[in-house]
């Protein structure tokens, strides 16, 4: 049939299940290696204080449960897994957990790679240093904004840490042409009777396009309006590989995941 | 006699406008629908599903001027799936869960609603979705989600009879319209991703008595069950009776041929959805077409589009019939645009395969054999599979126009998808998908790749914040030449579609998609001739009819039914 996302019982819990799920379907991997190092220490952190209180920091606190083995009795799948940690064994002790998409991309990247990990080997970032490197060395807010500071020309950040995985986050810090998401990509357009408008796409159907202009103003068009319209798949944001060190890279990653809006 | 007949003639001109003679709708007049365009008489307009009316008030020149006649909100949340049925006058139509409302269909008054109460427990995939309605004398048939068929008397919205179809406590659902065929009621059932074994079941129109039955899965013994193989042992949940489980749903309208005797249905997936190893063989009637006799329901040929299905590939698309003219000489047609990708040109008499085209991209298969088998290339991990789950169309209706002589599809275009199966256990009730699917957006610097965690098309309802482009895929409506199966001209959206086309026989085409317009384009060159902004997406098919000499076109998008028509 038509489903894209795990059923549930019950037409109402269906339509209050499937956002959430749709959220988390985006960051979810199929394949253990393919798990970011930014995920798995930001899970690393989670787990110390969501998890280790019953199931112990090597993940055999709970009888019958063994993290470290790789095996998950009841989560083949990843899918799976973000099932079993926000809907919990009520009937066992494991109560749900209210976790964002970020936050379940960590844990799940954590837990698949408990048994070949070594945890010392982990160095999470500091969020406050992070704050400081994007807010200064960094730059990032002469385009970005967050918590109504800082400026509008490229995404608003003060929600990312709530809907970007740790990796995600990562990787536009590093390869940006290949992580913006379609929707930021940057557009030229210029109108028939020739103004010429450089802005960020917000929304874009049959007829029209919307898009935050450089300064920050809201400019809905239509297109029969445009005689040019050019999406760039190229970002305006720079890569800092090698513009910043991997510890400010951590500590940044570590700030923006804590960035989870209001 | 005659004084009689003149009494008759003086009393219906002194009706007042909107009181029009309503007749029961027998089979005679079901099967000669296409004589009363102002009516909408079966889900699919007429017996053929063709999607098309004789109407011609509404035209290439005078669209310009259609105006807002009248809204009906429903104020039920959730996708509006339903077709309505409209009757001398008479609009019926369903929404969610499983209410009749009956409206004057010049105003969108309404005279009463019925609303049945469902068992709280039902499990369903998708949403508390329903289609629609069948007419048959003065009786509404529905199908419900917990599966049972009711019947409605259409003057006073009571129930007449209730009639349970299947058990929905085993994922068994009815979203379906029902099919009216001379005094019997046809539904499918829904349930393809909780292991139901489908079924199709013809019903008394009088009492709701079963005459007969129809099994999509057949079981050990029958034909086709030679079809579904033993799994390997060491094959996780390997199950010896997977055809118990083995899907087969049937959750859209079929179509019948009167000529023929023969009533036509789309079958659904195979269960599990994904993981073929657990159900080896091509596993009939999945993703099929079927014709079975009208009176005793049983088969009479059938056509598999996708044997073995592992993407989802639901042949649960309308199935349109024709008469065409095919190599010189007349043929009775049946036109498929499957959600596989490919379009088809099945002769509908012996289900004899004359032709398959891709209408989209597609890598699942390489082309046919010499019996109309598809060659199937099954993409290697980490390379997506085209076209995605979605299809390269799905359940709405397309619509074929005898003047233009012209099939049009509503398609997904440039859609691909990660399709890995995962094995499943199957559990009363429970999901029984067995997969783990992603859509693939590709990078722009290397286009085999995807973009890391890049957002997927969403499932019907957008989020507050819009993270979609078409990037990864995008709609159109397509008018395809059923001779060539070559696509004639193309009407590119950006955002994808799940709305159906109806035309007209003044060349008109009327469509909508996700992005909530309501577009009118030219049936014979795809030219976008009028458009109106709807406010939300159209899950369903737009449909035309008349009342009192005025042309009407009606569309839902969101929670509310828009009919358009021309000024006075």
């Amino acid at each position: 049939m038509t489903s894209r996302f795990s059923p549930v019982s019950a037409a109402a819990v269906f339509l209050l299940s499937a956002g959430f799920l749709a959220a988390q379907n985006s960051i979810l991997q199929d394949h253990p290696q393919d798990y970011s190092r930014a995920d798995i220490e930001y899970g690393a952190r989670l787990y110390s204080e969501q998890c280790d209180r019953c199931h112990g920091p090597n993940g055999t606190g709970v009888s019958g449960v063994d993290f470290k083995s790789g095996k998950f009795r009841h989560a083949a799948t990843d899918r799976q897994l973000s099932e079993v940690i926000t809907t919990g064994f009520p009937e066992a002790g494991m109560p749900a957990f209210k976790l964002d998409a970020a936050d379940i991309a960590g844990l799940i990247a954590f837990l698949r790679n408990m048994n070949t990990l070594d945890r010392g080997s982990l160095k999470p970032g500091d969020a406050a240093r992070g704050q400081l490197v994007l807010e200064g060395k960094g730059a990032c807010l002469s385009c970005h904004r967050v918590n109504g500071k800082g400026s509008r020309k490229a995404p608003d950040l003060s929600d990312i840490g709530a809907v970007r995985s740790a990796g995600t986050i990562e990787r536009s810090l590093l390869e940006p042409d290949i992580q913006m998401m379609p929707i930021n990509r940057p557009v030229h357009i210029v109108t028939r009777a020739g103004k010429v408008i450089d802005g960020r796409r917000l929304n874009e159907d049959t007829y029209s396009v919307q898009i935050a202009d450089e300064e920050g103003r809201l400019l809905s068009l239509q297109k029969s309006d445009l005689r040019e319209f050019n999406v760039s798949t190229k970002s305006n944001m720079p890569s800092y590989k090698g513009e910043l060190t991997p510890a400010e890279l951590s500590d940044v990653v570590a700030y923006l995941l804590s960035l989870k809006g209001q | 006699m005659a004084r009689c007949a003149s009494f008759v003639i003086i009393l219906l001109t002194l009706l007042p406008c909107g009181l029009h003679a309503q007749n029961p709708v027998t089979f005679d007049r079901l099967t000669n629908a296409q004589k009363e365009p102002r009516n909408w008489l079966t889900y699919g307009g007429d017996y053929f599903s063709s999607h098309y009316s004789p109407l011609t008030q509404i035209t290439p020149a005078s669209v310009k001027n259609l105006n807002l006649a009248w809204v009906y909100q429903s104020a039920v949340a959730g996708s509006w799936e339903s077709t309505p049925l409209v009757v001398d006058g008479m609009m019926y139509v369903t929404q969610r869960p499983n209410d009749v409302v009956a409206l004057d269909a010049a105003t969108g008054r309404v005279f009463w609603i019925y609303r049945y109460t469902n068992d709280p427990n039902v499990t369903v995939c998708c949403g508390a979705n329903n289609r629609g309605l069948a007419i048959l004398g003065d009786t509404l048939y529905m199908g419900t989600l917990d599966a049972h068929l009711v019947a409605i008397d259409t003057k006073s919205g009571h129930p007449l009879w209730k009639t349970d179809v299947a058990d929905s406590k085993a994922g068994y659902s009815i979203t379906v319209a029902p099919l009216a065929v001379k005094d019997e009621v046809i539904v499918g059932v829904g349930g393809g991703e909780y292991g139901i074994r489908g079924f199709i079941a013809a019903f008394d129109a009088h009492t709701g008595k079963q005459r007969w039955k129809f099994y999509t899965i057949p079981a050990p013994g029958e034909p086709g069950s030679e079809t579904w193989g033993n799994c390997q042992a060491a094959t996780a949940y390997c199950d010896p009776e997977a055809w118990k489980h083995g899907a087969g749903s049937a959750w859209v309208t079929g179509s019948f041929d009167p000529s023929l005797n023969l009533i036509y249905w789309g079958i659904g997936n195979v269960g599990p959805d994904y993981n073929g190893a657990q159900r080896p063989g091509d596993n009939l009637y999945t993703c099929s077409v079927i014709a079975i006799d009208a009176d005793t329901g049983k088969l009479k040929w059938h056509y598999q589009f996708t044997p073995h299905d592992e993407y989802d590939y639901d042949s649960v698309q309308v199935p349109v019939l024709a008469d065409i003219t095919w190599k010189g000489a007349p043929l009775k047609a049946m036109l498929w645009a499957n959600r596989n990708g490919n379009f088809y040109v099945l002769d509908r008499a012996t289900g004899k395969f004359l032709l398959g085209k891709p209408f989209v991209k597609v890598n699942w298969m390489s082309g046919f054999d010499d019996n109309g088998k598809p060659i199937q290339t099954r993409q290697p991990p980490g390379m997506p599979t085209y076209p995605a789950v979605q299809g390269g169309t799905n359940w709405y209706s397309p619509s074929y126009s005898p003047r233009t002589r012209l099939m049009y599809v509503s398609a997904w275009e440039d859609e691909g998808e990660f399709f890995a199966g995962i094995p499943v256990e199957y559990k009363e009730g429970l999901n029984f998908g067995g997969g783990n699917l992603e859509l693939f957006v590709p990078r722009s610097d290397a286009p085999t790749k995807p973009i890391p965690n890049a957002p997927t098309i969403p499932n019907l309802r957008r989020g507050p914040i819009n993270n979609w482009t078409d990037a990864g895929g995008h709609g159109a409506v397509l008018a395809i030449d059923p001779i060539t199966g070559t696509v004639k001209w193309r009407f590119r959206m950006t955002d994808v579609t799940d709305t159906g086309i109806v035309t007209t026989a003044s060349d008109m085409l009327f469509t909508g998609g996700r992005e909530g317009y309501l577009q009118a384009l030219d049936a014979r060159t795809g030219t976008l001739l009028w458009k109106a902004t709807l406010g939300a997406q159209m899950i369903n098919n737009p449909i035309t009819y008349s009342v009192n000499g005025k042309q009407y076109v009606a569309a839902m998008a969101g929670l509310s039914l828009f009919v358009f028509g021309l000024p006075n």
